[in-house]
């Protein structure tokens, strides 16, 4: 199993919610997160005072898949977050050890 | 308003001589005053209006343009100041700026504690109750030290703006009230003031100006990031005060009549005027139109009408507003990062400024068909030389006297949070709440 975390602009969660669902993910944790990466933030004007905000608003997506989805979520994740233009977001994979369903109790992939 | 304005207005006696007639003289021949039930509901309403710019216009406007950590302490100054400057003004306030005696620089006491309004009097050359117009001037009273706390937001204890605001209504607004309004020299020279430019926002500004020098910058100004936290309010707070402003204006009028009309249209075309030339001078030097910037711009012509909105046509106002949208954004985005003052909130560049704009410039437009006052426009340079007097005694006393009261204040309770208050934010510091 592996936990796919991606951080992307919240105007795409939507659509990668979309394409998750069509390439059979049961279901994502998405939340409100702020940070930056090589875009270095963003500018704000007020009053003609302009300030560098250096943390983003950004959506991060968790989503635990089998080993044998990883590709496929990442390449839906990729097509439906991606506009070309910086600040896009990126893709973490990590391992996952353990998964349980707390209802039933499954555990493993029987869980996601 | 002079009293002689306030006798043409409501009597409609445009005489052409009145430019040369001295107010208190005039108004003794005025005959007696007759209630008038249409110009008490209005002047009921305006009050009503006025006190909404304060709560929760003003509280909004400005709490919307603070960190979030401070969003309940600048909401709180505008609250408090309404509540304490209304006690102030009951007991000795309204005297002291409207109860004329022998002297030409300051009312006496004969109002104590209002002690002397009955609930017939009527408040020559007006049509309306004594308790009327002591209420509609309340809420003026009211708003201005409140004008003041955008300069030094983020950073005053709460109990020295108490203690600072309190004393400022009694020794700064009282008296110039009273210079402009309630008989004294500045009004009696003919000096121009219809709805408070110079005793509202001239001297709000001016006062903001030395506070903000005099408290100092705020920690990580220039640094840190300092940007509004909720522009939505700042909205919300700056459409009431245009709303309010109505009563403001039109309500100076003193009477429900054709001045008061004339006051509104001009109020809102001035405004309008001056939010778009702030919008369209910030899209072409900043890159974008902002949402701040129209709404400041908004305000901005609210001020800049407000002396002139008895005694200019449109066509004058829709150039006092352009003018002073260009003003004041010039004096927030240039002159104060220039000189490095930290005037929070910009009290100086939209009250300051755009009161002195608006002041100079009702002595340039004054129309003698709206206001029966003539300006530099129709002739009459000497106008515009009243009005730079005007600015320049409510320049040096409001000035002067906040220098002596914020020190005064500094070497005894102190004007500042500690260092580590203000990094935490005055919402948990100094009111133990916090706003979400």
């Amino acid at each position: 199993m592996k936990l796919i975390t991606a951080i992307i602009k919240p105007a795409k969660l939507d659509e990668v919610r979309e394409a998750l669902l069509k390439c059979g993910v049961q279901g994502l944790t998405a939340s409100e997160v702020s940070g930056f990466g090589r875009q270095k933030g963003h500018t704000e004007i007020y009053r003609g005072a302009e300030y560098a905000i250096s943390f983003v608003p950004k959506t991060k997506v968790e989503v635990a898949v089998s080993d044998a989805q990883v590709s496929g979520v990442i390449d839906a994740i990729r097509a439906a977050a991606a506009t070309g233009n910086i600040g896009d977001g990126k893709i973490f994979v990590t391992e996952l050890g353990h998964a349980v369903r707390i209802r039933t109790g499954e555990t493993g992939d029987d869980a996601l | 308003m002079t009293k002689l304005s306030k006798f043409l207005f409501s009597t409609g006696a445009l005489a052409a001589s009145a430019v040369a007639m001295a107010g208190p003289a005039f108004a003794d021949e005025a005959p007696a005053p007759v209630l008038n039930t249409g110009d008490t509901a209005w002047m009921l309403t305006s009050t009503a209006l006025v006190l909404l710019m304060t709560i929760p216009g003003l509280a909004l406007f400005y709490g919307g343009m603070v960190r979030k950590k401070n969003v309940l302490g600048t909401l709180m100054h505008s609250f408090a100041i309404t509540c304490l400057v209304t006690v102030i003004w009951a007991v000795v306030g309204f005297s002291l700026a409207f109860s004329k005696g022998d002297s030409d620089y300051i009312g006496n006491l004969d109002q104590f504690m209002l002690n002397a309004i009955g609930v017939a009097d009527l408040w020559a050359p007006l049509n309306i109750p004594t308790s009327v117009f002591m209420i509609f001037q309340m809420t003026f009273a009211i708003i201005t030290p409140a004008l003041i706390t955008g300069a030094f937001a983020e950073r005053m204890k709460f109990s020295a703006l108490l203690w600072f605001t309190g004393l400022w209504s009694i020794i700064v607004y009282a008296p110039v009230c009273f210079w402009v309004w309630g008989g004294g020299f500045l009004g009696g020279a003919g000096v121009l003031d219809f709805a408070g430019g110079t005793v509202v926002h001239i001297n709000s500004g001016i006062a903001g100006l030395v506070a903000a020098i005099i408290i100092g910058k705020r920690k990580g100004y220039g640094v840190e990031n300092l940007a509004p936290h909720n522009v939505t309010l700042t909205l919300i707070g700056g459409s009431m005060l245009w709303v309010g402003w109505f009563g403001f204006n039109a309500g100076s009028a003193g009477a429900a009549n054709g001045a008061a009309g004339m006051a509104m249209v001009v109020t809102q075309i001035a405004t309008a005027g001056a939010a778009l030339s702030w919008m369209l001078v910030e899209w072409m030097t900043h890159r974008k139109p902002t949402v701040l910037g129209i709404v400041s711009g908004a305000v901005a012509g609210l001020v800049a009408i407000t002396p002139a909105a008895g005694f200019v046509t449109p066509g004058g106002a829709l150039l006092i507003g352009i003018v002073a949208g260009i003003v004041c954004f010039w004096g927030a985005a240039w002159l104060k990062p220039k000189f490095r003052y930290d005037d929070a909130l910009d009290v100086f560049a939209v009250h300051g400024l755009g009161g002195i704009t608006g002041a100079l410039l009702t002595g340039v437009f004054a129309a003698e068909a709206i206001g029966g006052k003539v300006g530099v426009l129709e002739g009459n340079i000497a106008q515009l030389g009243l009005q730079i007097e005007g600015v320049l005694v409510t320049l040096i006393w409001s000035g002067v006297c906040t220098a002596i009261l914020l020190f005064l204040i500094d070497k005894t309770i102190g004007l500042r949070v500690e260092s580590d208050a203000e990094s935490e934010g005055l919402d948990i510091n100094q009111h133990g709440e916090m706003v979400h």
